[in-house]
């Protein structure tokens, strides 16, 4: 076990390094440059100005030697400064964002298991009813339902219609001075529609992933022993079923961390919040190379952790994997 | 249960879309102006969030949107877009148009309680040239020769050729030298904690979320009435409308549909005035004149007399905006009202283009001349509907003469790279912004169309050159104006672009504020003037 957790951390940094080379590559490669972004079309630039501009971001050197710079100074954990006119560096600018997206994920894949979860089994159970083909009907709907879309029209009836909840942001004006449980309130009052648009959008695969699941469980032999021996249809499903059943879920889980720092640009942009999707969006059309890395090695060093973690998670489950096959 | 559930979810979808009931079509109100008072915050929204607030590093809107609340210049436009003095209380030109000597105001403090003087217009220049600083702000300081100080509130400018742009060159934004000189500008704080001279003061920036600005109650102008300016982030534009019509934001510009279509019902103008009145910028089509097919005069005349202006405006622009004849903005002192371009005339086009040699010999729609077919493809930029539209109507009107235009859609980026910079390009729709100088030597000089710079399109005129040059070699305004309305004329016979529209600016503003003056330098110029009376006022201290 110890061999294998080992094998599997060195594995991490070559392909890290893999990833930082392709991605460093490929948004060198985007036609425009930090500095065309900021002064194209400008009548006031001169290409003295242009030069200028481009020493100050080291882009005058061949790419080979800005890789190494940058992979030095990454090996020092340090991210570099943003070609953003802020010239800020890069670390504060994620610091700033990381809590908002992390919280919201956080609270949405709670929202996410805590409905599809349900809606998975209670499918499974009354499998080929009404209620089975509703539910489905539902998370489909969810799935099949562009986000912006849905995210206007309920905008359009709860904010303008019916005035019942706050349109976009996070807090209201002066919401500042209020007591701390009127503050929750109303930062839970904005978080309705977000969160509720997050939710109903993703709740299609997970849900039918624990259908699936669940239904080759109820089939088991095990399962018709339980019956047998008299046990209430309750036990039977949430005990013996549910536990079985969950094991790959608890998988999926391990998947789901890098998307916890990730952020959906649409659905930020739509409700105006302030997190990583939109950061990385807007440093992407700057062409702010320092920014753009510095949150892609994050987030594939999170897929990377994500992944060894649920690998690990599977062994310590599953005792085939643990102690090495068969 | 889910099933209902469902079944509701569909229906109040429905009800959404199909039976949403129009408002009722209503009249603007007249309001009394009520008493000025202070208090009371405007809310604004921003498409994308300032990065800098040091103006001098900043090159996007949003940055100097915020800025403009912040800091002075030495001089600026009044509402009717004549310089006047700013920070500076007076100035004269000397009579060869060398120098030109500023009288500072005196007793203007900065925001952190230090005094204003020439020390920090020194040091504003000098830090604007200085190859170290990051700026794309330099190049109209460059034409000075010195800057002198000979009291604190005096400042001469001495330049080597007389230069009328230089004037208002003077409006950037003053920085405070006491709290910069000796620190490298591109890492201080003051990027994020500003201090100038302005009406208003940063309180306080929340990152991605919003930046609120309050009064400055030492402002040298008097206090500005309203107490705070709190400018929202909001990326997405549906989003902001919606903000505006839940009154989450109280000031927005709107679009053509939204003016025309969407915002008419009574209880829109209820809590709302609307304004219009010209942009300053205008939307051409602009030839390739390397190409030979649009190196024939013949050729450029017959495209504009085949293009129909006054359809664009009404299609495109739902009637909010006025045809551009030239390179300015109707109703400024630069713009000549007498021009006369080729007007919309199908028949006439066919006819200069058979004069060129364009026919259909073999009959197949479209004109052409030994052996090829007159064809070409014109470039937009992604994300201006407005000019994806107005190609797709000339396209209409260019098929009905023979001609056959394709359209082209390029993300910015690429369409800089790969077309405007190597000139592989036979026409483009794009728009410029005017600024309040009518110099255009940067866009119309035959010395500005090497690699990078803005006569793309290689238009050269001898006497475009040496009007452009007179224009900007003196300060006497009806020289100037006699320049640039011979330009108009020229340009207007030559037709390098068709010069299609200039929209209308279209803000709107919650009907509480009062104050708002419209003029020909649109609605802000007198912010500090704008209040809501007592009783009115939404927002608590």
């Amino acid at each position: 076990m110890a061999a294998y957790l080992l094998k599997r951390i060195a594995m991490l940094f070559p392909l890290l390094l893999g990833i930082t080379l392709i991605t460093f590559t490929v948004i060198h490669l985007a036609p425009g440059e930090p500095v065309e972004m900021q002064t194209a079309m400008s009548p006031k630039i001169t290409a003295e100005t242009r030069q200028r501009l481009r020493e100050f971001y080291g882009l005058d050197k061949p790419l080979h030697v800005q890789y190494g710079l940058w992979l030095g100074r990454i090996a020092r954990l340090d991210f570099g400064r943003s070609f953003a006119p802020d010239n800020r560096p890069v670390m504060d600018k994620i610091r700033e964002r990381i809590p908002v997206t992390l919280s919201l994920n956080l609270i949405a894949l709670v929202l996410e298991f805590g409905l599809a979860l349900p809606i998975g089994i209670l499918a499974a159970v009354r499998r080929s009813t009404l209620l089975d083909k509703g539910l489905t009907l539902f998370v489909f709907l969810g799935f099949a339902m562009p986000t912006f879309w849905l995210a206007l029209l309920l905008m359009y009836l709860f904010g303008v219609k019916l005035e019942w909840l706050p349109i976009s942001g996070l807090h209201s004006l002066g919401s500042e001075r209020l007591a701390p449980f009127p503050w929750l309130l109303d930062l839970a009052r904005h978080l309705i529609l977000p969160l509720g648009v997050a939710s109903f959008g993703s709740l299609a695969g997970l849900s039918r992933y624990m259908r699936s699941t669940m239904l080759e469980v109820i089939g088991q032999d095990y399962i018709t022993t339980a019956r047998a021996k008299g046990l209430s249809e309750r036990t039977v499903i949430l005990k013996h079923a549910l536990r079985n059943a969950l094991l790959p879920i608890i998988t999926l889980l391990g998947f789901s961390l890098p998307g916890l720092i990730g952020g959906s640009v649409i659905f930020e942009t739509i409700f105006a919040i302030p997190g990583m999707g939109q950061l990385f969006f807007m440093g992407v059309m700057a062409r702010d190379y320092p920014l753009v890395m510095g949150i892609l090695v994050i987030g594939a060093g999170l897929t990377l952790v994500g992944n060894l973690l649920a690998d690990l998670c599977y062994a310590l489950a599953d005792p085939r994997i643990r102690h090495g096959g068969g | 249960m889910s099933v209902r559930l469902v079944r509701l979810l569909l229906c109040s979808l429905l009800l959404l879309s199909g039976c949403n009931q129009p408002d009722p079509p209503g009249i603007p109100r007249q309001r009394s102006a009520g008493i000025p008072a202070t208090g009371d915050t405007l809310v604004t929204g921003s498409i994308g969030e300032a990065s800098t607030l040091i103006p001098l590093l900043a090159s996007d809107a949003a940055s100097h949107s915020i800025a403009g609340y912040i800091y002075n210049g030495l001089v600026k436009y009044d509402k009717e877009l004549n310089l006047v003095g700013d920070l500076a209380r007076s100035w004269e030109v000397s009579p060869d148009g060398l120098v030109i000597t500023f009288h500072l105001r005196q007793g203007v403090k900065w925001q952190d309680g230090h005094e204003f003087t020439g020390r920090d217009v020194l040091y504003t220049y000098g830090v604007t040239i200085d190859p170290k600083t990051p700026t794309s702000y330099a190049e109209d300081f460059k034409q000075v020769k010195k800057v002198e100080c000979p009291d604190p509130y005096t400042v001469r400018v001495t330049y080597d050729h007389p230069f009328a742009p230089a004037l208002a060159s003077w409006g950037s934004s003053i920085l405070p030298a006491h709290l910069l000189e000796g620190k490298d500008i591109t890492r201080t704080d003051l990027a994020r904690r500003p201090v100038g001279t302005g009406p208003y003061r940063l309180k306080e920036w929340v990152a991605g979320q919003q930046i609120t600005l309050e009064s400055f109650d030492g402002y040298f102008e008097g206090r500005p009435y309203l107490d705070r300016v709190v400018d929202r982030l909001i990326p997405d534009s549906s989003t902001m409308y919606l903000e505006l019509k839940a009154g989450g934001i109280d000031m927005m510009n709107l679009t053509p549909v939204q003016y025309q279509r969407q915002t008419v019902g009574a209880s829109f103008l209820e809590h709302f005035n609307k304004y219009r009145y010209p942009a300053s910028s205008y939307v051409y089509m602009g030839y390739n004149l390397r190409n030979p097919l649009f190196s024939d005069l013949r050729v450029r005349r017959a495209l504009t007399h085949a293009i129909n202006k006054e359809e664009l405006i009404q299609g495109v622009l739902l009637g909010m905006g006025q045809t551009a004849k030239g390179p300015y903005k109707p109703g400024t002192w630069a713009w000549n009202p007498h021009i006369i371009d080729p007007a919309y005339d199908p028949a006439e086009a066919r006819r200069l283009l058979a004069q060129a040699g364009w026919r259909d010999t073999d009959g197949d729609g479209i004109l052409d001349k030994g052996g090829k077919p007159f064809q070409f493809t014109v470039l937009t930029n992604q994300g201006n509907a407005e000019r994806l539209k107005s190609a797709q109507i000339i396209q209409q009107r260019l098929r009905s003469v023979g001609i056959d235009m394709k359209i082209r859609v390029i993300e910015w980026a690429s369409f800089i790279t790969h077309f405007i910079d190597t000139r592989n390009f036979e026409a483009v729709i794009l728009g410029w912004t005017l600024g309040q100088d009518p110099d255009i030597f940067d866009v119309w000089h035959s010395s500005k169309s090497g690699k990078k710079e803005l006569n793309f399109i290689g238009y050269k005129n001898e006497e475009v050159d040496r009007l452009i040059v007179a224009g900007r070699g003196t300060f006497d305004q009806k020289e100037r104006q006699r320049c640039y309305w011979r330009i108009q004329e020229i340009l207007a016979q030559e037709q390098p672009y068709t010069f299609l529209y200039v929209p209308d600016a279209l803000p709107t503003v919650s009907a509480r504020v009062r104050g708002i003056v419209p003029a020909p330098a649109g609605i802000s110029y007198d912010f500090i003037r704008w209040y809501v009376p007592k009783k009115e006022q939404r927002y608590a201290q």
